[in-house]
């Protein structure tokens, strides 16, 4: 981690009608930065990801990804990030090495690019045998680390990972985090969410949303002592029903 | 007579095996979890019991009645929460609950007090559509519909997938307060920390069982010597530690590592090989496992035979 902001907001606000989805949010996240970001169902934590990827306009406020603002060249952000969800990651009907080369496309990478980063992040997670494999036939844990290496494929600032181990099994999901961690080495800012609470704990900030509003925002350990809670989820339940 | 009985059930989907071989009983008016990730077999499993749908080899029964030839006897005495919300959501909150009550041959009045707690968080809302209600809402009126003829026995599959840790530990309140009333429940959960809720519990993987006990048998049965190390740098310390000669495994929880080991070691050789690698600020306890712990060690060992 660096000294470097990579994410800048300030007095970020989306209204949608009367309702107020995102309230004065103020946050920034450095390079190399792990930042979970979480909140209850509804808190508006989708809202508030979808402006920083250059997706939805904000209502007033300076948002800046990668150097880039989010209203007057949210173009330029898309083409500086990463994202993946659990919903939405690869095509289940097209083979790895496809999927690589789909999403390679998309970004901009030359065909001699694409042939890399695919041989080195496919032996990076020890799969490079298994290119030629449709991906549909393949274990959820394979396809959530796949996913995420296509996400990194086009080598991004920011990598937004909207629930990336959801359901997937205890094992895979702490091996999703080693994955996490390398590219947090490697320069990469991380914005994640997650409903694992334990996981909030592998990041190394943790933002609370509270009915639209930052609540919290800190270091996991400095947050627990600062509230008197013995972990991440005692300080969900105790900001999100007050 | 048994709630559930299940004996030797297979699923495959083409080439996807769903379950191999499962037997199972689950006693009249127990809370009983089936715990899982994605691709466990979870979902088919709660479907066969539910009577939608038919598995390849093996018999299934609830409360005696075998979910093929008597499904009809089972529809009547059994709620079902689907993982996917399938309510209609062109009708309003009341006119959903309503549809429910009749196919039944019941009525919201009737059975009013045993929805109450439920319904009564989302009453207010009760003119607005389905389909536009929060994600909380929606859980909570999909749970009072398959509650609404007062079943004997309810199946719901991951009712807390995706939901936030509030909404999560209310929802586990209320199941508890339904098994007050005697309701048998079979719930399944990708969230290990929920096991604990439960009276008994089937460890779920790709198809087959684990385990299937109490959370609290679970946990005795587990064979390893665990402890919890913490140190400053969190990743450089799981890496360090899978270096360790004692080590069997090492995985992150939260803001410490388990370590699992089968020899016992003094704690001070531990500590200073940590400081020898450079860490700082180094705790070593030793601590009792979770069923997260206890479902890791059994995926290993199943993955090793």
């Amino acid at each position: 981690m660096t000294n470097k902001n990579i994410i800048e907001v300030e007095n970020l606000v989306k209204k949608f009608g009367k309702f107020t989805a995102n309230d004065q949010l103020s946050f920034n996240v450095k390079k190399g930065e792990i930042l979970g970001f979480l909140g209850a169902n509804g808190a508006g934590k989708t809202t508030a990801i979808k402006i920083l990827c250059g997706i939805s306009a904000p209502t007033s406020g300076k948002v800046s990804v990668a150097g880039f603002d989010a209203v007057k060249h949210p173009e330029r952000i898309k083409q500086n990030i990463g994202y993946m969800s659990q919903k939405f990651s690869l095509y289940d009907d097209l083979t790895i090495s496809e999927n690589f080369r789909f999403f390679g496309g998309i970004y901009g990478l030359s065909r001699k690019q694409i042939r890399q980063r695919t041989g080195e992040l496919l032996q990076r997670l020890d799969l490079y045998d298994y290119r030629n494999r449709i991906l549909r036939s393949l274990p959820l844990g394979w396809k959530q680390k796949l996913a995420f290496s296509v996400a990194i494929m086009h080598d991004p600032q920011v990598v937004f990972l909207d629930e990336p181990t959801s359901g997937v099994d205890p094992i895979t999901r702490r091996q999703f985090w080693e994955l996490i961690y390398e590219a947090s080495e490697e320069g990469k800012t991380i914005f994640v969410t997650t409903h694992y609470m334990d996981e909030a704990e592998y990041c190394d900030t943790v933002s609370m949303m509270v009915a639209g509003q930052i609540r919290a925002f800190g270091k996991p350990r400095e947050l627990k002592e600062e509230y008197d809670v013995a972990s991440i989820n005692n300080l969900f339940i105790k900001l999100a029903r007050n | 007579m048994k709630a559930v009985e299940i004996h030797n059930i297979y699923k495959s989907y083409k080439e996807v095996k769903a379950l191999s071989g499962i037997n199972l009983q689950v006693k009249k008016g127990e809370l009983f979890g089936l715990i899982g990730p994605d691709g466990a077999g979870k979902t088919s499993l709660i479907r066969i019991l539910a009577t939608l749908l038919y598995p390849d080899e093996g018999q299934a029964s609830i409360f005696g009645w075998d979910t093929i030839d008597e499904f009809r006897e089972i529809r009547k005495i059994a709620g079902y929460m689907p993982g996917r919300f399938s309510l209609y959501q062109d009708l309003s909150v009341e006119e959903n609950l309503n549809f429910y009550a009749s196919i039944f041959g019941t009525t919201i009045k009737e059975n009013y007090h045993l929805i109450k707690d439920i319904y009564q968080q989302i009453e207010p809302f009760k003119k607005r559509l389905a389909g536009r209600l929060s994600g909380g809402m929606k859980q909570k009126l999909a749970l009072s519909c398959a509650l609404i003829h007062k079943p004997d026995i309810l199946f719901l599959d991951e009712p807390t997938t995706g939901v936030d840790a509030v909404s999560r530990k209310e929802f586990w309140e209320i199941l508890k307060s339904l098994e007050q009333v005697g309701i048998t429940i079979i719930v399944s959960t990708p969230y290990m920390d929920e096991a604990e809720l439960c009276d008994r519990v089937a460890l779920m993987q790709q198809g087959r069982l684990l385990d299937v006990d109490t959370p609290a048998n679970i946990i005795g049965k587990y064979d390893h010597d665990l402890y919890a190390v913490e140190s400053k740098t969190l990743h450089r310390l799981i890496k360090d530690l899978r270096t360790f000669d004692k080590t069997t495994s090492a995985f992150p929880f939260g803001d410490t590592v388990h370590l699992a080991t089968n020899e016992t070691f003094r704690r001070q050789e531990l500590d200073k090989f940590l400081s020898g690698k450079g860490h700082e600020n180094i705790t070593i306890k030793p601590i009792e496992p979770g069923i997260e712990d206890c479902f890791m060690n059994l995926m290993r060992r199943q993955n090793d035979q």
